[in-house]
């Protein structure tokens, strides 16, 4: 019988391709036409079948001259916050509708140049700003998961990277970009069923990433195992000149380094992530994670991170103030949308480009990122908020001295249905608790499939690192990977 | 601290966004809201912490002073809303 070639791993559909048991073409087809089939779940905002099948021909010519990239006959999906020469990019915004950059991001340039081909633009929050990916101008993406017992409420697949998140779980593709700023990366990899890193600050060279908080966005990969992530990640990172805060560091060889056991390491359980009325079933996967770490060898030590429970406020005062600035490029007048009522003057055109082209979300996290940058609140709002991220970070720098990675739950719950919190901006917001202080810390952090909660839903455990002590973390997430042997997927609806 | 309406439309016309009458008025309590929950964060004392400038040490670099590209007018006018005669074009602006 023939393999279904959707249902492979990066990792098998390299050794499957290299072997000869199927063609690069063959495997982009595949996923191109389950891409086609599968509108309902809105995950691609461009589908670029063409762009995948030119990679999968170059792919299949060069298995015949021996002339193999490290990804060559895998098709991905990238995240529509990519800028991509030719292909519309558009942050998932009115703003930059028809944008068509003349000028390749370098994270997807590399995956190209690694041999990898483009499936379509995946779908994500506006300009990446969201929890639940319901705040697209492009529509919701609905998750390819149900709850159980005939329960058909569409859920949300997490945000910001939602599209890349439903996109992999439901084998649209086998894995994908993402980016993540404060939890986008690994809170939709928790709410499907997949895995995704957050490298740290600076792996990932942010030059062609559509911009939100400059100090806190991180390019990473998404997949169904942590050694696909591996694989991606080592295409994605290198230094780039182009941006200023790239660490200028070998890219180590994570992949090859891939090893569960954790004798000798100790991992630290921070007692301050057991927030009040975090719900019995994500401690209960956190006492899981906990055994299945022991089981791999590992110490299990408690940490303290004192300032934890300043985390979320300390990000939703940076993350605005940064997105405020950056999104000051959007004017109307070098690209995307511009608005020019009858008789309007240049600053009538900004204001009224601006209304038009930015969502209630992006409206509102300018607003407040305005609010404390402006003068006389600077000191009070921002300054202050810089003062505590150090805090922060000093507090993992203390953790460090007796633990090697950190064990968490990715999200304080499983996937949300639609609109369940949408009327409540900061209770979105508080979806991020376990995810935003190692953003703030510039710290690698990944989620990993742990188990499911009563209602059939994926549920995430969260490791975070040392800085660079990518492999540290990986190494970890495979030790619960392979313990907690998760098989579960969507049952196809859509 | 709180918004007022009149903080609100100010804030609006700073960050250039045209905005209603109704639609200022919905963001007074939702600014406040959010700004009432980050105003914990001036209950942390701080006291000789200094504010994070890059949370993983790296230097600036310095590149050559050269010129490393250019002739790309058309690429850049490429997405303009208005290009003319190779340039941006914009409302008549009079001062």
């Amino acid at each position: 019988m023939m393999t279904n070639l959707t249902d492979l791993t990066v990792a098998e559909i390299r050794a499957g391709f290299r072997a000869g048991e199927f063609s690069a073409r063959e495997v982009a087809s595949a996923f191109s036409a389950n891409v086609a089939s599968a509108k309902a779940l809105n995950a691609f905002i461009v589908e670029t079948p063409d762009h995948a099948l030119a990679a999968a021909d170059a792919a299949d010519a060069a298995r015949a001259s021996g002339d193999l990239k490290p990804l060559s006959g895998v098709p991905i999906g990238m995240k529509d916050l990519f800028c991509t020469q030719g292909v519309q990019s558009t942050a998932a915004s009115h703003m930059l509708e028809g944008f068509v950059p003349t000028y390749e991001s370098t994270v997807s340039q590399k995956l190209w140049d690694a041999g990898a081909g483009m499936l379509g633009k995946l779908n994500l929050d506006q300009f990446a700003m969201g929890s639940s990916n319901e705040t697209s101008y492009f529509g919701n993406v609905i998750s390819p998961w149900r709850r159980g017992g005939g329960d058909n409420a569409p859920l949300a697949p997490g945000g910001s990277s939602g599209g890349s998140a439903a996109a992999i779980s439901a084998r649209l593709c086998p894995a994908a970009t993402g980016t993540d700023t404060g939890g986008s990366i690994r809170q939709p990899a928790a709410f499907t069923g997949i895995s995704g890193i957050k490298p740290t600050y600076g792996r990932c060279s942010r030059w062609g990433i559509v911009a939100f908080a400059s100090s806190l966005d991180q390019a990473g990969p998404m997949a169904r195992t942590v050694r696909d992530n591996a694989i991606l990640l080592e295409a994605m990172a290198g230094f780039d000149a182009k941006d200023a805060t790239s660490l200028d560091l070998p890219v180590p060889k994570w992949e090859a380094a891939l090893s569960s056991d954790l004798r000798g390491k100790k991992v630290g359980i921070p007692r301050e992530y057991r927030v009040d009325g975090m719900p019995a079933e994500i401690d209960a996967l956190w006492e899981q994670g906990i055994a299945f770490l022991k089981d791999a060898g590992a110490e299990i030590v408690e940490v303290s991170l004192p300032h934890t429970q300043y985390a979320l406020p300390t990000y939703y005062i940076i993350a605005p103030a940064e997105a405020s600035s950056n999104l000051a490029r959007y004017d109307g007048v070098r690209y995307g949308l511009r608005d020019l009522p009858d008789g309007a003057g240049l600053q009538d055109m900004y204001a009224a480009t601006r209304a038009a082209g930015f969502g209630p979300e992006v409206k509102r996290r300018i607003m407040i990122g305005t609010y404390v940058l402006s003068a006389g609140f600077y000191d009070a709002y921002y300054t202050q908020a810089q003062k505590v991220r150090t805090l922060i970070a000093r507090d993992f720098e203390r953790a460090w001295e007796s633990c090697d990675v950190l064990l968490a739950p990715t999200a304080p719950s499983a996937a949300f249905a639609l609109g369940e919190k949408q009327a409540d901006p900061l209770a979105m917001y508080l979806n991020d608790v376990f995810t935003v202080p190692a953003s703030l810390a510039g710290l690698p952090a990944m989620s990993v499939p742990g188990g499911l909660d009563s209602s059939g839903l994926p549920l995430g455990l969260q490791i975070i690192g040392k800085p660079l002590d990518e492999q540290g973390v990986l190494n970890a997430a495979l030790a619960i990977e392979e313990r907690a042997g998760f098989t579960a997927r969507p049952e196809r609806w859509w | 601290m709180s918004v007022d309406l009149a903080t609100v439309k100010k804030i609006a016309s700073l960050a250039r966004i045209a905005v209603t009458d109704g639609e200022a008025e919905a963001l007074v309590p939702e600014l406040n809201n959010i700004l009432g929950w980050v105003e914990q964060l001036g209950t942390v004392d701080v006291t000789g912490v200094e504010p994070m400038t890059a949370v993983i040490p790296n230097h600036l670099r310095l590149r050559e002073d050269v010129v490393t590209d250019g002739n790309v007018r058309d690429k850049v006018l490429a997405n303009a809303p208005q290009a003319e005669h190779g340039f941006f074009a914009v409302p008549k602006v009079i001062e």
